[in-house]
C-alpha cells in the first residue's frame, strides 16, 4: 500500500469526491490561494477552479451559515474551521440550524453538509488554539463526530462522510497532519460509526481516537514488555458510536480504560464508562477508568502544555494498575 | 492606491511625544526582530505575529490616550502593548514562556496584556476584542468619569460579524470608544479586495451613526492627530468614532508563513514608507534619535538576559492549582 500523509490523505478524499460529484465545494479561510494553514487544500483551487474551492473572509457564523444554506438547495459543502476554537464563533450556525433542521421538517430536509476542523495541543498556540471540543458537538443531537487518528482512517472517513447526507463535523488533529500510514491503492470508503481495533489484547481494553490512539499504541507495546497484552479500540466516530465493538472489548477484557486529550469533566469518556458500566457490569472485573486532559485551558508555556495532556508513561500506568485490580 | 495622504492640519505634536512615539516604534521593531531570531532558534513556540511596518499605528494611536484610558488588541499585538507601556523584560520573558511573563508563560505572544497598563487584553481570536472594548466603554459609563477605549483590530475583523453589532451598539450608546482599524490589506493571505465588495472601510462607520476616517497608518503623527480628535470627542460624551489606519505588514502572517502571496514590488514601495524613518524625518534631531535608540537597545538587552534568567513556570505547582 502507498504511504500518505495524513493531510494529503484528507486531500486525496476532498479530490476523488470533487472530481466524482459536481456538488461537493469547499469554503474556508485561506483554503485556496494558500491551500489552507495545514496545507489539506493545497492544489484543488488549480484544479476544481474559484467556482468550488472558496476562500472566505474571517467571518466564521456567515460562512458557516452560508454552507447550511447551500446544504439546503442540494449541495454539498464541505466547510472549514481553522481550528476547533473558531467553531465556536458559528455555533448557533452548527447548533441550532445545522443540527436541527432535518428533524424540524419532519425528516422531509436533508443536510449534507460537512464541517471540516481540528484541534488539540502540541504546538504552543496556547489557550484559544489547542482546544478538544467534540464532547460540545456529540452532546448534540442531529450532529455526527468523525475522528480519525491515521491517514487511511482520515481518508476513508473523509469521503463516506462527504457522501453522508446529514451533517457531520469532522475533526481533525494538528499532530496528525504530518503523520504518515499506508492508504490503499484503489478507492476505499469507511462507514461512520464502525471502530478500528487497532491493535489485540486479552488483559486490558484502551478506548481512545484521534492522537490520543498513537499514544495508547506506544502504551500497548510498554506493556506488552511487561508481559500485559492491550487492546486498543480506537473509535474513529464517536457519532454514530460502534456500541457494539466497545461493549464487545469491554466484555472481552472486563477492564476498559478510556484516554482522551479533552478535559476530563464533561468528557465523552465520562459518558462512554456510564454506557459500558450500564451494559456490561456483569462482565466488568473492574470499574472503568479515564485517562483525559486537565481541568484547565492549555497553558503557552512547553514544560505546562504538554503535563495538559496523558502521556504515554502515564497510560501505561493507568492500564498496568487496572490490568492488576478488581475481581 | 493604498495610502490615504497624510493630514498635514494641527502642526506638531510636542517634541517629547514625538520621542516617545518613537521610542515605542523603535522598541516594537527592535524587540520583534529579535523575536523573530529567537523563533527559528526554537526558543519561541507557537505563533509569533509580527507589527514590523505597523508600528506608527499602535504608537500614534496611545500617545494620544492617558495611562487611565484602556486598550484592547489582537494576535499581532506587541505594538500595542510596548505602546501602552509596558515593560520589555515581562514581554520577553512571557514570550519566552517564562513565570516571570506578564501572563506567567501561559499566554505567549497572542495573549501579552497586563491589568496594570489598562491593556484589556490580546486576542487569539480575530475580532474577538471588539466587543471587548465596547463592554469597557460601557462600564465607564455605568461607573462614570470621562476615561475611553482604543479597540484596535485589523480589516479581517472588520468583515465578521462583531464589528458590525458593536458598531452599532456604540453608536446608539454613544460609548467612548474609538475603533482602530489597522487595515493592512490581508487577512491572514486573503487579500482585502477579495474578501470585501468595498474596501472603504472608513465608510462603514456612518452606518451606524459612528464617523469614520482615513488616516496614512504609517505617518504616528497623522495616526496621533486623528485618534486625539476622537479621544476628545468620546471624552466629551460625543460618542465612538472609527479610525481606518493604512498600512502595511512586512511579512507573512506569521513567523512560518514567508507571504509569497505578497507583489514584492508593493512591499518594497511600503517599505520605501518605514514609519520610524518617516517619524526621524519628522523629528528631524539624529541626536535625540540616537539617544531614544541606544536606550531601548539597552533595555532589550537587558529583557534578554532578564527572560532566559527567569524560571520557567514550576510544573508541580501549576498541577496543584487544577481542580481534579
Amino acid at each position: 500500500m502507498p504511504e500518505l500523509l495524513y493531510r494529503e490523505a484528507l486531500r486525496r478524499a476532498l479530490d476523488e469526491e470533487m472530481a466524482r460529484d459536481p456538488n461537493v465545494f469547499l469554503l474556508g479561510e485561506t483554503i485556496a490561494e494558500r491551500g489552507g494553514s495545514f496545507k489539506v487544500t493545497e492544489g484543488l483551487l488549480a484544479r476544481y477552479g474559484p467556482q468550488r474551492v472558496i476562500d472566505t473572509p474571517i467571518a466564521e457564523a456567515s460562512f458557516t451559515g452560508m454552507a447550511v444554506g447551500a446544504a439546503l438547495i442540494g449541495l454539498r459543502p464541505v466547510v472549514e474551521l481553522l481550528f476547533i476554537d473558531f467553531a465556536l464563533l458559528a455555533m448557533d450556525q452548527i447548533v441550532n440550524q445545522a443540527a436541527k433542521i432535518e428533524f424540524i421538517s419532519g425528516g422531509r430536509r436533508r443536510l449534507p453538509l460537512v464541517i471540516r476542523t481540528q484541534g488539540g495541543v502540541g504546538e504552543g498556540l496556547a489557550a484559544q488554539h489547542s482546544q478538544s471540543l467534540e464532547a460540545l458537538f456529540y452532546h448534540i443531537p442531529g450532529l455526527k463526530v468523525v475522528m480519525p487518528a491515521t491517514p487511511a482512517d482520515a481518508y476513508g472517513l473523509l469521503k463516506s462522510a462527504i457522501r453522508d447526507d446529514h451533517p457531520v463535523v469532522f475533526i481533525e488533529h494538528k499532530r496528525l497532519y504530518g503523520v504518515p500510514g499506508p492508504v490503499p491503492a484503489e478507492e476505499t470508503l469507511l462507514p461512520l460509526g464502525s471502530a478500528d481495533c487497532k491493535r489485540r489484547g486479552e488483559d486490558v481494553t484502551l478506548v481512545s481516537w484521534s492522537f490520543m490512539v498513537h499514544r495508547c499504541l506506544a502504551a500497548a507495546e510498554q506493556l506488552a514488555r511487561r508481559g500485559i497484552e492491550a487492546e486498543v479500540l480506537d473509535l474513529r466516530s464517536l457519532v454514530p458510536l460502534d456500541r457494539q465493538a466497545l461493549l464487545g472489548s469491554a466484555r472481552k477484557t472486563g477492564r476498559v480504560l478510556i484516554v482522551h486529550e479533552a478535559v476530563r469533566r464533561g468528557g465523552v469518556g465520562g459518558d462512554l464508562a456510564a454506557t459500558i458500566m450500564e451494559e456490561a457490569w456483569g462482565n466488568l472485573a473492574a470499574p472503568v477508568r479515564r485517562l483525559a486532559g486537565r481541568n484547565t485551558p492549555i497553558p503557552y508555556s512547553r514544560n505546562l502544555e504538554e503535563a495538559c495532556i496523558p502521556g504515554v508513561e502515564e497510560i501505561a500506568a493507568a492500564a498496568a494498575e487496572l490490568a492488576a485490580a478488581g475481581r | 492606491m493604498d495610502a490615504a495622504p497624510s493630514d498635514k492640519e494641527n502642526g506638531l505634536p510636542p517634541r517629547a511625544l514625538l520621542l516617545a512615539m518613537y521610542r515605542h516604534m523603535f522598541a516594537t521593531r527592535r524587540f520583534e526582530e529579535v523575536c523573530l531570531d529567537f523563533y527559528r532558534r526554537g526558543l519561541i513556540r507557537g505563533y509569533l505575529h509580527s507589527y514590523i511596518g505597523e508600528e506608527a499605528v499602535a504608537a500614534g494611536a496611545c500617545a494620544a490616550l492617558r495611562p487611565d484610558d484602556y486598550i484592547a488588541s489582537t494576535h499581532r499585538g506587541h505594538g500595542h502593548c510596548i505602546a501602552k507601556g509596558a515593560d520589555l523584560r515581562f514581554m520577553m520573558a512571557e514570550i519566552l514562556g517564562r513565570e516571570t511573563g506578564y501572563c506567567r508563560g501561559r499566554g505567549g505572544s497572542m495573549h501579552i496584556a497586563s491589568a496594570d497598563l489598562h491593556h484589556l487584553g490580546a486576542n487569539g481570536i480575530v475580532g474577538g476584542g471588539i466587543p471587548l472594548a465596547t463592554g469597557a466603554a460601557l462600564g465607564i459609563r455605568v461607573r462614570g468619569g470621562d476615561q475611553v477605549v482604543i479597540s484596535f483590530f485589523s480589516d479581517g475583523a472588520s468583515n465578521n460579524g462583531v464589528f458590525a453589532e458593536s458598531l452599532n451598539l456604540a453608536g446608539v450608546f454613544r460609548l467612548p470608544v474609538i475603533y482602530l482599524l489597522e487595515n493592512n490589506f490581508f487577512a491572514v493571505s486573503t487579500p482585502i479586495e477579495c474578501a470585501t465588495g468595498c474596501c472603504e472601510l472608513a465608510g462603514r462607520g456612518p452606518a451606524y451613526g459612528v464617523p469614520g476616517v482615513c488616516v496614512d497608518g504609517n505617518d504616528a503623527i497623522a495616526v496621533w492627530r486623528e485618534t486625539r480628535r476622537a479621544v476628545a470627542r468620546a471624552r466629551r460624551g460625543e460618542g465612538p468614532s472609527l479610525i481606518e489606519a493604512r498600512t502595511f505588514r512586512w511579512g507573512g502572517h506569521h513567523a512560518n508563513d514567508p507571504g509569497q502571496y505578497i507583489d514584492p514590488e508593493r512591499l518594497a514601495g511600503w517599505k520605501k514608507r518605514d514609519p520610524l524613518a518617516l517619524l526621524r524625518r519628522q523629528i528631524d534631531d539624529p541626536q535625540a534619535v540616537a539617544d531614544v535608540e541606544s536606550r531601548v537597545e539597552a533595555e532589550l538587552a537587558a529583557a534578554i538576559d532578564f527572560a532566559l534568567d527567569s524560571p520557567e513556570p514550576d510544573l508541580p505547582s501549576f498541577l496543584a492549582a487544577i481542580e481534579p
